[in-house]
């Protein structure tokens, strides 16, 4: 039997590194068309200029002020749709468990029904919506935040279910009241810590919806960091290119980094 | 009806209290999420006339049969099909080799993490990424045009049904990835186990046991590749400039004032017809999804 097996494992290595290696091929072969093109001066020479430019942070936000307040204004974006995802959904998934059984399929629902509501429609209906918003809140980017919390929601309901499925809510908030707690201490110090990786990997999917965002921004004539890349790609393409690879590097090295820390994900927790 | 008496029980018994807390959540979701819905359903069979405001009207769902909107259409259903055919094809046989790597491996790690950004990330600056490699003065170009293989300097690379199609692939083959290799890593080696104890090949193994196992999720991934293609904007809209050969792009072009006067409302016909056909492939999804799970529950 052993022999057999061996044969496979030989076998099933051969074939993982010809797949993975033809795949590899494919997904690396546009990221260094990034890399060459912005590495090359007009003569067609190597230079480093592109990336010197945008190293020099006082430089960008003089020579490229779009750039500099989309890129701001996203990082305000990832901030305000993390806090009002948490707030929003933490507190409420919660007291459905503990106080409102019969509404969890409300609730479900409700939070999974933006997966069929792309987000190019969304725009369509909200422009009534953010007529409103604009009227009260004005006319700052930031208050996309508001339409990007449903565009994560599912994600983030997903992500929080499991967290919930995971812990006993009823027995550590009973805990909690009868030791004198009130209902806030109970979500911040006893159910908020005990999700803390749930609450982590929504927060993280919410950022990197947020960062990568451009069809409702773009939409709404807002400058975030996509729409700022994108406007900048008809001016000064080296540029536009450059932050787009030094983005994609960036979540990439973030998401890379949190397989390592942050312990197992839960689906590979059931494999094993 | 039995949800809205149990409902009412509980504030029956807890007067308004329990019930103050969910408050915050559908107020919110009312405002961003089914306000929005209904405007589209609602506007889409409300004409707008001349003379401003009008009433409840066929003409925008009727305006949808323009040749310019089928094809529109027609040119979204077949990217998405061809792409989520082939994306969860070549997806699953990557997912399967990753599968069989070490759990905490670094090949592992770093697959899952650059699929992940690949999936979810992209959008605009992909649209760059194949601007650099395959437009006119990227280097793929260049060397397709030294062999003589390609001689168009690139131009095929905004039509929809070549270069964008292997646009869309490269975010299509990612996700298959993301979501396939929870399955491939349901299959437990004691079936392998069992089915070579009983005499039966590796062909046998995956005609009779692996492939019937996979399959629902299999499905049920494609008709999620099917709506992540069928609803991309970003990646299309930062490629292609002129005119619209996708829905997406299509709506997108009603609302960036390209509207004729009177037409406004089109977009959100559109706009209902995207979310049928997304609303569609979903449910049938979610069927096969609860099929599926009945052997990835542990």
């Amino acid at each position: 039997m052993s022999g057999i097996r061996a044969t496979r494992r030989r076998r099933q290595s051969v074939l993982r590194w010809v797949v993975v290696t033809l795949c590899m091929l494919f997904f690396a072969a546009p990221l260094a068309g990034m890399l060459d093109f912005t590495t090359k001066d007009a003569q067609g020479n190597r230079t480093g200029a592109t990336w010197a430019k945008l190293v020099d942070v006082q430089g960008v936000s003089r020579d490229y002020p779009d750039l500099a307040a989309g890129f701001t204004a996203s990082v305000g974006l990832a901030v305000l749709t993390v806090v009002v995802m948490l707030v929003l959904l933490v507190p409420t998934m919660t007291w459905v468990r503990l106080r409102l059984p019969g509404l969890s399929r409300t609730v479900e629902f409700l939070c999974l029904l933006p997966l069929t509501v792309p987000a190019i429609v969304l725009v369509v209906g909200l422009t009534p919506v953010y007529s409103w918003v604009t009227y009260f809140l004005g006319e700052s980017t930031i208050w996309l935040g508001f339409a990007y919390v449903i565009l994560v929601l599912p994600y983030a309901y997903r992500s929080l279910d499991v967290g919930l499925r995971a812990i006993d809510v009823k027995t550590l908030s009973e805990a909690a009241r009868s030791l004198g707690a009130g209902w806030g201490t109970v979500m911040v110090r006893v159910v908020l810590p005990n999700l803390r990786t749930a609450v982590l990997s929504a927060a993280f999917l919410a950022v990197a919806l947020t960062l990568g965002e451009f069809t409702i921004a773009n939409l709404f004539s807002r400058t975030n960091l996509q729409v700022a890349m994108f406007l900048l790609g008809k001016s000064d393409a080296q540029v536009s290119v450059a932050v787009g690879l030094a983005s994609l590097v960036f979540a990439f090295l973030v998401l890379f980094a949190l397989s390592f820390v942050g312990g197992r994900s839960p689906s590979r927790k059931e494999t094993s | 009806m039995a949800d809205t008496a149990r409902r009412g029980a509980l504030a029956g018994r807890r007067p308004s209290s329990a019930l103050l807390g969910v408050v915050p959540f559908f107020v919110y979701v009312t405002v961003f999420l089914l306000v929005p819905t209904l405007v589209v359903v609602v506007g889409a069979f409300i004409a707008t006339g001349p003379g401003g405001q009008g009433g409840l009207s066929l003409a925008n769902v009727r305006a949808l049969a323009e040749p310019a909107v089928t094809s529109a259409l027609w040119h979204s259903l077949i990217l998405s099909a061809v792409t989520a055919v082939a994306g969860a094809v070549i997806g699953a046989f990557l997912a399967y080799a990753v599968s069989t790597a070490r759990p905490d491996g670094v090949l592992r790690r770093f697959t899952t993490s650059l699929c992940g950004v690949l999936a979810q990330f992209g959008g605009v600056a992909l649209a760059f990424a194949f601007l650099a490699t395959f437009g006119a003065t990227g280097y793929l170009t260049k060397l397709l045009a030294s062999t003589g293989l390609d001689d168009t300097g690139g131009l095929w690379l905004y039509e929809w049904n070549k270069g964008l199609m292997l646009v869309y692939l490269y975010f299509q083959i990612p996700l298959m990835l993301i979501v396939f290799l929870p399955a491939v890593e349901g299959l437990r080696p004691q079936w392998r186990e069992a089915a070579e104890t009983l005499g039966g090949s590796t062909w046998l193994y995956w005609r009779k046991i692996a492939a019937p196992i996979l399959f629902p999720s299999f499905v049920g991934a494609l008709l999620l590749l099917f709506t992540n293609a069928f609803s991309a904007y970003a990646t299309a809209a930062a490629l292609v400039s002129q005119g619209s050969p996708l829905l997406p792009l299509a709506i997108g072009g009603t609302l960036n004032s390209e509207v004729i006067l009177g037409q406004e409302n089109v977009g959100k016909a559109m706009a209902l017809l995207m979310v049928v056909v997304v609303a569609a492939v979903m449910t049938l999804y979610a069927a096969i999804d609860r099929r599926a799970s009945r052997w990835l529950a542990r």
